[in-house]
């Protein structure tokens, strides 16, 4: 539509980081834990399956028939390669910081083949059916790691592991996870936290039902029709209902105790959540009239987080019938 | 509909804070092996695999139904995997359900769990998403201002809370299957229990939990074969709405009003107090007892809390809610809807145990998830039709 921008578009759509990261503790089981603790001690087993197939490493239930696995069977710590690829640019947290061979190993006395990484030379020195054997770590914990790599076996086969002292069978593992996204808020939002770095709080009214949305979405979740015209709404409101959060967790950036309301603006049919302070925790109260703490504008950015907090005005309470609608 | 659905197997792992003897798949299999026994089934008698879970974050595992097939036993058979948050292991089961009800298949195992000990419900359920104040801390931090919003609509004495919380943990001591085993629970040691998001007090809070429920479901014609009592599928439904809308009623969702409106319809429920002989309502807080009556309609608006003060709810009273402990007592997240689903059908077929429900043969099973916004409930009743 040339020549009729909207003038509550924003001049440039926001975007920023999001990480998530979380080592996961997890149980591993008796047949995964005992493959494990046999690594730990350089050993590698796997387990029969009814057929009569020993898969390596060990599933706890054959994926053909899903019925229980059997016996354990040592297999050998030298095999051949089934299919591979070259990682010329290897990443972080890989088992090789130089460019290595992902391979397909079927250990002998196997019929399964089993994932690790190859360290050869260049591509030219793997191919399929090549033999390999493992480079055993010194110290080992229990990890398909404790195999630091296969190499190309120069008819000397795998040298021993060196041993460790005994220990418990291995129960569990630690699994770290770390994923970065770049969140896009979107045009609306983007345009809102526009307004917050100038101290304004925009809201947006939808055209069929008429109530004010704050922060202002992409259509209204009731009439599923786009916002219509941008609302300024007032940085004072009403307490309808809060929590005092006492409780620490890993990951938690707040200081204990802090209280969290849903703050309805005056101007707003929706309530916003945020820290409710410059009072008592023990008299916040449903009703409590309070306004926004803006931080000083040369510190503003493009974040709820610009407002401090949201603390008393000193007015009356609201009335319960003026709020009691927005729970 | 084509036929019926009939619960003809139930089982259940032990629930506890750390099942570390089991992997994941190891969990799932044990639930599934005790409600296969229990139907008197192998494995090859089932013809289609139906699992739910909570968010992957909670394990850390991608799309685990695909990593579980085997120890499911549904190598070359369908299999799929239902996801609506809290309220999974409801709908997972009626997911499952009308797979029998619409004639697809005779058999069907459905499987729920969590797994809470691999990582922090807490965690990750408070990102710190970018734009807005990390403030939310946990399904507790989020619920604690509408259960306040509760109190202060319906005028309830703050008791209430704890009257709760006792019910339901001396209710798990008949329950060997349930996480939590507090035989000396009493009003005074929840109310002095620790303010965690105030108004909701430690002891007015769900455990984490590992664990897995597991059912069989069955057409008529499967069901005659079975070696025990079934639980017959009379009414089932889901709602969802949004989490936020302005004016939205967070204490007493639409979604859940009409999501009760439908299964009674079906069931021909029309005075469900009186109708219903026992419930399996999904109360991770101890105030969603009361709040949970008034929505699906056992009670008028603002009175539900009544039921609670003068013992209608408990095992023994007219309505007696979560015999079986509840998600109070037993919180592996994304099995907690399929157990109330599951403890009503064990009502309805005679085999509850130590904390059977005398006569039930009308129950109500519910589940709840996300921001109040997902549900899911079955009724299920000892009579076909």
């Amino acid at each position: 539509m040339e020549g009729k921008q909207d003038p509550a578009s924003p001049a440039e759509a926001l975007s920023a980081p999001y990480v998530l990261a979380y080592t996961y503790r997890r149980s591993v089981g008796p047949v995964i834990g005992r493959f494990l603790t046999g690594l730990r001690e350089g050993r590698i087993e796997g387990v029969r399956t009814a057929a009569g197939r020993v898969l390596v490493p060990p599933a706890e239930y054959d994926p053909e028939t899903g019925a229980a696995v059997g016996d354990f069977v040592e297999v050998g710590a030298a095999g051949v390669v089934q299919s591979w690829c070259w990682v010329s640019e290897p990443r972080a947290g890989q088992p090789l910081d130089r460019p290595f061979a992902w391979a397909l190993v079927k250990l002998d006395g196997a019929d399964t083949a089993m994932v690790h990484a190859v360290d050869a030379p260049s591509p030219a020195a793997m191919r399929t059916g090549m033999r390999v054997c493992v480079r055993w770590r010194a110290e080992r914990v229990g990890s398909v790691r404790d195999i630091a790599c296969f190499v190309p076996d120069e008819g000397s086969g795998a040298s021993e592991a060196p041993p460790m002292p005994p220990a418990e069978p291995v129960r569990g593992m630690l699994s770290p996870v770390h994923l970065e996204f770049t969140i896009s808020p979107g045009a609306t939002l983007s345009r809102f936290l526009e307004g917050v770095v100038e101290g304004k709080l925009l809201g947006r009214r939808c055209p069929a039902c008429a109530k004010v949305y704050v922060p202002p979405k992409g259509a209204c979740p009731t009439c599923g029709v786009p916002f219509g015209d941008e609302v300024a709404v007032s940085d004072t409101g009403t307490v309808t209902s809060f929590c005092i959060v006492n409780v620490p967790f890993e990951g938690q950036t707040m200081k204990l105790p802090y209280t969290y309301g849903s703050v309805l603006l005056d101007g707003a049919d929706i309530p916003i959540l945020h820290l409710i302070s410059g009072i008592p925790a023990d008299e916040v109260r449903m009703g409590l009239r309070v306004r926004a703490e803006w931080l000083p504008a040369g510190e503003r950015r493009p974040t709820l987080e610009s407002i401090r907090w949201f603390a008393p005005t000193g007015e009356p309470d609201a009335a319960y019938e003026t709020f009691s609608e927005h729970q | 509909m084509k036929t019926r659905c009939a619960v003809i197997g139930v089982g259940q792992t032990r629930y506890a804070a750390r099942r570390d003897d089991l992997s994941l798949a190891g969990l799932v299999r044990e639930a599934a092996l005790r409600a296969l026994e229990d139907a008197g089934l192998s494995w090859g008698d089932v013809d289609a695999v139906v699992i739910g879970k909570a968010p992957d974050f909670f394990e850390g595992v991608a799309m685990p139904e695909a990593f579980l097939a085997d120890a499911l036993g549904a190598v070359g058979k369908p299999m799929m995997r239902v996801h609506t948050a809290g309220s999974v292991g409801g709908s997972t089961a009626i997911v499952a359900a009308h797979l029998i009800e619409s004639g697809v298949h005779e058999r069907v195992l459905t499987v729920a769990f969590e797994k809470q000990s691999e990582s922090d419900a807490m965690w990750a359920l408070s990102p710190k998403y970018p734009f807005v104040p990390p403030l939310v801390a946990g399904a507790g931090g989020f619920f604690a201002p509408i259960v306040r919003s509760y109190m202060r609509r319906a005028g309830a004495p703050v008791e209430v809370g704890a009257m709760v919380a006792v019910k339901d943990r001396l209710a798990a001591l008949k329950n060997p299957y349930a996480h939590l085993q507090m035989a000396d629970i009493s009003v005074a040691k929840v109310q002095a229990s620790p303010m965690l998001w105030d108004p909701i007090r430690y002891l007015e809070t769900c455990p984490s939990s590992d664990g897995a429920c597991a059912m069989v479901l069955a057409s008529e014609r499967a069901a005659q074969g079975a070696p025990r009592a079934p639980a017959w599928v009379r009414g089932m439904a889901v709602r969802s709405e949004p989490a936020q809308f302005a004016g939205r009623n967070q204490v007493s969702p639409r979604a859940g009003r009409d999501c009760a409106a439908d299964v009674y319809a079906q069931a021909g429920i029309t005075r469900p107090r009186e109708q219903i002989d026992v419930a399996e309502l999904y109360v991770p807080f101890t105030w969603f007892e009361p709040m949970w009556l008034e929505n699906l309609g056992f009670a008028d608006e603002n009175e539900g809390w009544r039921m609670t003060l003068d013992g209608t709810t408990a095992l023994g009273g007219a309505l007696p809610i979560n015999p079986s402990g509840g998600v109070l007592s037993t919180n592996p997240i994304g099995a907690s809807g399929m157990i109330r689903f599951a403890e009503a059908a064990q009502q309805v077929r005679g085999l509850a145990g130590a904390h059977q429900v005398d006569g039930a043969r009308t129950a109500v099973g519910h589940a709840y998830g996300g921001a109040s916004q997902f549900f899911a409930m079955w009724v299920v009743s000892s009579e076909h039709a």
